[in-house]
């Protein structure tokens, strides 16, 4: 009876595995790892890969990194296990990633980043890197807020709040760094930073406290739409300002933010096609997964665009 | 704590920690509020102290939940994940099951406070210390949260709804006048209830306690369910502020909150304690950020002037006990 069983067991396991191989080696399997899918804006990235992903038949392998590099890394590390064909990935530190990316380059497996790039100058290779300008998006938002304040004024002047993200993460210093470039050449704009880590509730208590401590506040730049959402809700609660009065501006054009635009509320958002960079990508790994095809080139930036209410039907996103 | 009152013979080192024991983290208070005003006028503007009261008033209604579980010797890591949940699912019945004002207030309530039931159950019937158990719900929860939401923050709440935590009376904040009468309550039942009696003798001595008759396991049970309950109640409190449930809604924060007990002077040995000393533990680690906040200092200095106080107050702990038992 023992034997029977035996055998039986080994059979099912035999079996299973000549099936697993069998329905792994009908197509080919990407793997993708971002910071973490909590943030809504790499929810929708990986949302618009799996549907390039299911257009061209390919298997794809997502897993949650908690916006911690170390679990990023190990994440990468079961991926090469799992054997695939290609990985796909958005790096939560410019530098702490490289391990992984090592290991990859290793195994012979390629990478190709998106939105977030690698620190410049690290000894691997990358397949290629498609991404928004957060430098050329910052630039715009401070340009639209002096465009604005000069139709206010007559000329560029007052208080701006700057809501920076989370210290050290990549797409905070580039859209400050870009923000900040513009902001440098107008004397008479007083600009005054401070962190609410790309959260919408640390957007609203830090808002809450400028509200107090600034007599005057005639615009406020959110470096994601979070922070800028929960600005609004400080805003909307205070007696001292009017939110209609305060020039607002957010980034990365999420639902919540296009549709407080609608609502006249928000002014604007910055808009860097997230979903036309991770197809853009995938599709990019893809051809050199199956076809051997390095892209023409190694870079490829996708220009931002600033979406206010007149232009509301060029975001991604609707709501 | 009254025993050590009771003491006739009392050095001088002896009487500074009871003094301590009693306004110390009070005195620290008071004196890091003047640096504020002195530094900068708007700090005792009305406006700002109750904005830093309704900023406090989320961490300060799961810290009130806390106390009673610190208390008993325990611990809880859950409690950010279960504002999540909770959060998502009173956003959820907001906006996209139906709508209904009520049935949004009581599920995420009953299923906070049901999480909370699951983490006493599990680490007093499992044996397992609550450390292991929590940190387990913490991550279940946090997923839970994700699945539901799907990866999207779910916006936009009824007016009704965003009075709890957006709402004034009179001058008042309604989070304010919810966090405040968290406050009394507990105190209430913590002094002047059999309950409140029997968590001071487990968390001073849970042998004793059980010999005496007490149903420790029942206690720890209810106590853990209590701070569900508020954490429940924090949820609905930022979910209505923000207008929004968020993902990663209440991520860190049972740090927060377990910093505000301890600052507060409840030791982490439990039986020691009290919820009006987490009122001050609390407001101390909210005006510390809104200071600084309105001094435009960078928060990297925040966090380390928060570790430290941190720190201070459990060493005062600690050399308060190393004295009483010498």
């Amino acid at each position: 009876m023992k034997r029977i069983g035996l055998l039986f067991i080994v059979a099912i396991l035999a079996f299973s595995c000549m099936f697993g191989t069998l329905a792994l080696a009908q197509e080919y399997t990407i793997g993708l790892s971002f910071p973490s899918l909590s943030f809504a804006w790499f929810a929708f990235l990986e949302q618009a890969v799996k549907d390039k992903a299911s257009q061209l038949g390919v298997n794809v392998v997502s897993l949650e990194a908690n916006d911690e590099v170390s679990k990023q890394i190990s994440i990468i590390e079961d991926m090469i296990i799992k054997k695939v064909n290609g990985v796909l990935l958005v790096p939560i530190e410019v530098e702490a990633v490289v391990p992984g990316v090592e290991a990859l380059n290793k195994a012979a497996i390629p990478v190709v980043t998106v939105d977030r790039r690698l620190k410049e100058g690290v000894p691997v290779e990358i397949l290629a890197h498609v991404g928004a300008d957060n430098y050329t998006g910052g630039k715009k938002a401070a340009e639209f807020i002096v465009a604005e304040l000069s139709k206010k004024f007559g000329d560029p002047k007052g208080t701006v709040i700057e809501l920076y993200g989370t210290p050290g993460a990549g797409p905070a210093i580039d859209r400050s760094s870009g923000f900040q470039d513009v902001m440098k050449q107008y004397p008479n704009i007083t600009v005054k930073t401070q962190t609410a880590n790309f959260r919408r509730d640390d957007g609203m208590q830090v808002m809450e406290d400028f509200i107090m401590s600034s007599p005057e506040i005639d615009a406020v730049f959110g470096a994601n739409d979070e922070m800028i959402l929960g600005a609004l809700e400080a805003l909307q609660a205070s007696a001292k300002f009017n939110v209609q009065e305060v020039i607002t501006i957010g980034f990365d054009a999420l639902t919540d933010a296009l549709k407080s635009i609608d609502d006249g509320i928000l002014d604007a958002t910055i808009e860097q096609f997230p979903g036309k960079q991770a197809a853009t990508g995938f599709e990019i790994l893809y051809n050199f997964v199956k076809e051997g095809k390095t892209p023409e080139n190694a870079v490829v930036l996708i220009e931002p665009a600033v979406i206010t209410k007149d232009n509301l039907d060029q975001a991604e996103k609707s709501f | 704590m009254d025993a050590l009152t009771e003491d006739k013979n009392q050095g001088l080192v002896e009487r500074f920690f009871i003094f301590w024991d009693k306004i110390g983290i009070l005195l620290v208070f008071i004196v890091v509020c003047v640096v504020f005003g002195i530094l900068n006028p708007v700090f005792f503007n009305p406006l700002n102290i109750i904005n830093v009261i309704r900023q406090v008033s989320i961490i300060g209604v799961m810290a009130v939940g806390m106390t009673l579980v610190i208390l008993l010797g325990l611990i809880d890591l859950s409690v950010g994940s279960i504002v999540a949940f909770a959060g998502i699912i009173a956003a959820g019945f907001q906006v996209k099951w139906g709508g209904n004002f009520f049935l949004s207030l009581i599920i995420p309530l009953l299923v906070a406070a049901g999480i909370g039931y699951f983490n006493g159950y599990v680490s007093t019937k499992g044996g397992i210390h609550p450390f292991i158990v929590t940190l387990g719900s913490m991550s279940i929860f946090r997923g839970a949260t994700l699945l539901i939401a799907q990866g999207k923050p779910i916006s936009g709440m009824s007016p009704a709804f965003r009075f709890i935590g957006a709402g004034m009376i009179g001058p008042i904040p309604f989070p304010v006048i919810l966090f405040l009468g968290c406050v009394i309550v507990f105190g209430i039942i913590l002094k002047r209830t059999v309950f409140g009696r029997y968590i001071y003798a487990i968390g001073g001595n849970q042998e004793a306690a059980l010999l005496s008759g007490i149903m420790v396991d029942r206690v720890k049970i209810l106590t853990y369910t209590i701070l569900g309950t508020l954490s429940g109640l924090s949820a609905l409190i930022l979910t209505s502020r923000l207008n929004s449930g968020e993902l990663v809604a209440g991520q860190g924060y049972e740090l927060d909150v377990i910093a505000s007990v301890v600052i507060g002077g409840t030791s982490m040995m439990g039986g020691e304690g009290g919820v009006y000393g987490t009122l001050i533990g609390a407001l101390l680690i909210g005006v510390i950020s809104n200071g600084l906040n309105l001094l435009g200092v960078q928060p990297y200095w925040q966090m380390m002037v928060k570790g430290t106080i941190i720190i201070l107050a459990v060493l005062m702990d600690r050399m308060k006990r190393r004295f009483r038992t010498v």
